[in-house]
């Protein structure tokens, strides 16, 4: 219970830290400056403090925390556990890297993470290529209320939930689907194509379930672009594809990597899509997380490979901002 | 044909086939919801039916299921307005230095897959619960984790959309108020509270939906209850039923009536809009008319 107890005060300890440091500077300042009771009145004040307190320790900070530390302990039957069994171990993070029973490199699983990783980039980036048409069209040359005709009809296959919508991709991709019998109806092909086998339903169904969390951004970065910018390079004699690669996408810059970070982390965090329409030997790794949780009921070993894929996605984000020179701030709005 | 016309009919043609690929795949599931046969199709079209959306309503799963979303989907909004609101207005006052980490704690959830919210809710709550036979018995269950799972995104979400609109507030305002001997608590339920109003009331409905909607965290925190979702979930994996094209049905009349009903609020809004902005030139014009005279 020992590790579990000290993971406890880490964030009591940062809040103080904090307070000192405020109270220290606080003296220092002026007789002007009014302090956060005075501002806010007792009750109210009070009331603040424990919303964001309950918030961002209970429900945010102590529950990271806990799956952090859960994932350095053994797996134990719950009776075990705080007893001298329950010691700190890196064997779940290694077990990702070498199969524990075996001895060999644990190659189904480092493949998943890879493929999880490599499909979500792929998506995103798809989507952006989909979606940047819409989105320009949209910020820049619809009228008014076109535009609003639009968005509406962008909104309301979004108010279908993710499963619902797996489930129509599937009632068109399975092998009775309607695309098959339209093509063996056609003549194109003399049996049914296992679309959802060779994971085409996995890949539309990403792309599918993460348009709109593209468009949106996208829509937003180009729409405060001025219109002026864009005639005077079409007046200089810039084709369209210059002006696009040398003004518009420069410009906006930050909703694209906030469109794209956005679609990149809920694809690799994913359960629905590969659930209903990977493949069956498809192993998509948040799947692989849910099976240590509700098949093999090993949580320490879930928990570390959760926190790796939230590392590696965290590591994938920042790369991003990096690449395309933008702050956290300007991605999340 | 101008190069411009060819344009034109391109950029057509490409949203109509955008559209195409958006509402394709729920067009078709809608036509199985009608059809006869027990596994979805859309054609060939046998004979019309609205057998399955009878299934549908007798579904005890989903009815139930329906009934804990819409209770789970309260207390999210309960818990998520107010700890936005709060978290917004703190974020303004906070000691300077604390506000990236403040910054980066509330909006972590937001970037963090679903997944791992719901599993890191799990591991805590479970610890944490266990404490007292009482709170295990009473709280350790899947309605109040998929509520405090949900409700650690989901108020980062409304404190987001509160920071757009307070960020525009005028602070003479307040400023005015407490000059004219306003107390704190006056202030803030009389001006700020109803300056916000617009933002506290979206902040509300995305709340609503998303908690609505939300899989992956719900997933694992729901332990042995259910959510509509969850059981949509079983559904789809166990195999497939009109029933389901049936509720996909409901919920795009649904949204199709309040899309519509929004288009129609917004145009009376611009019609009115611009009747007042003509009667203004008009007084205006007549005004000048009798100053002249």
């Amino acid at each position: 219970m020992s590790s579990r107890f000290v993971v406890l005060l880490i964030p009591l300890a940062v809040i103080a830290i904090f307070w000192l440091m405020a109270r220290r500077e606080a003296a220092t300042r002026g007789p002007g400056h009014r302090g956060y009771f005075d501002r806010n009145g007792a009750l109210l004040g009070t009331v603040f403090i424990a919303l964001v307190g309950f918030w961002t320790v209970f429900l945010v900070v102590l529950p990271y925390l806990y799956m952090v530390v859960e994932s350095f302990h053994p797996r134990l039957i719950p009776s075990k556990r705080g007893g001298p069994e329950d010691v700190l171990t890196i064997a779940q993070y290694r077990s990702f890297f070498v199969e524990p029973s075996s001895g060999n490199w644990n190659t189904i699983h480092l493949w998943a993470f890879i493929y999880t990783i490599g499909v979500s980039v792929v998506v995103a980036a798809f989507n952006f290529a989909i979606c940047y048409p819409i989105a320009y069209y949209m910020a820049q040359s619809g009228t008014r209320q076109r535009v609003r005709v639009l968005m509406l009809l962008l909104v309301v296959p979004y108010w279908v939930n993710e499963i619902l919508r797996a489930f129509a991709l599937r009632l068109l991709l399975a092998s009775k689907g309607l695309i098959n019998q339209m093509l063996m109806g056609a003549g194109i092909t003399d049996g049914p194509i296992d679309f959802l086998g060779a994971n085409v339903g996995l890949y539309v169904g990403l792309s599918y379930a993460y348009l709109l969390i593209m468009v949106f951004p996208l829509y937003n970065a180009i729409e405060s672009l001025d219109r002026n910018q864009i005639e005077a390079a079409r007046d200089l004699g810039a084709p369209w594809w210059k002006i696009h690669r040398d003004v518009v996408i420069p410009y906006a810059k930050p909703g694209i990597a906030s469109g794209c970070t956005m679609v990149f982390m809920l694809s690799a965090g994913s359960l629905a899509a590969p659930q209903f329409l990977g493949g069956p030997r498809t192993l998509w790794f948040t799947s692989i997380v849910y099976d240590f949780f509700f098949q093999s009921f090993n949580w320490p070993r879930g928990a570390a490979y959760a926190f790796i894929l939230l590392v590696a996605c965290i590591a994938f984000v920042l790369l991003m901002l990096r690449v395309f020179k933008v702050s956290l701030g300007e991605t999340i709005r | 044909m101008t190069s411009r016309a060819i344009l034109r009919a391109m950029v057509g043609f490409y949203i109509a086939i955008f559209l195409l690929y958006l509402f394709g795949p729920l067009l078709v599931t809608s036509i199985t919801a009608f059809n006869t046969p027990s596994y979805p199709q859309a054609w060939p079209f046998e004979t019309f039916t609205l057998d399955w959306f009878v299934a549908l309503w007798n579904h005890r799963a989903m009815m139930e299921g329906l009934q804990n979303s819409i209770i789970i989907g309260v207390a999210v909004v309960a818990l998520s307005v107010p700890m936005g609101l709060a978290a917004s207005i703190m974020m303004n006052q906070i000691y300077a230095r604390a506000r990236g980490l403040f910054y980066l704690v509330t909006v972590s959830p937001v970037l963090t897959p679903g997944v791992i919210i719901g599993i890191s809710t799990v591991i805590f709550w479970k610890d944490a619960l266990a404490l007292s036979d009482f709170t295990k018995s009473t709280f350790y269950n899947g309605l109040v984790l998929a509520t405090l799972g949900q409700a650690s995104f989901i108020s980062a979400y409304c404190m987001l959309i509160i920071s757009a609109r307070l960020q525009r507030f005028d602070r003479g305002q307040e400023e005015a108020a407490l000059d004219l001997g306003a107390s704190f608590p006056q202030v803030f339920w009389h001006i700020l509270l109803p300056f916000l109003r617009p933002a506290l009331i979206s902040a509300a409905v995305i709340a609503f939906l998303t908690s609505f909607e939300n899989y992956n965290t719900t997933t694992f925190a729901i332990l042995a209850d259910k959510t509509l979702v969850t059981v949509i979930a079983g559904e789809v994996r166990q195999g497939t039923t009109p029933a389901l094209s049936a509720l996909a049905v409901v919920i795009i009349a649904i949204s199709l009536a309040g899309a519509i009903a929004y288009e129609i609020l917004k145009r009376r809004e611009e019609a009115r809009a611009s009747r007042i902005l003509e009667a203004g030139r008009i007084a205006e014009r007549e005004a000048k008319a009798e100053l002249a005279a």
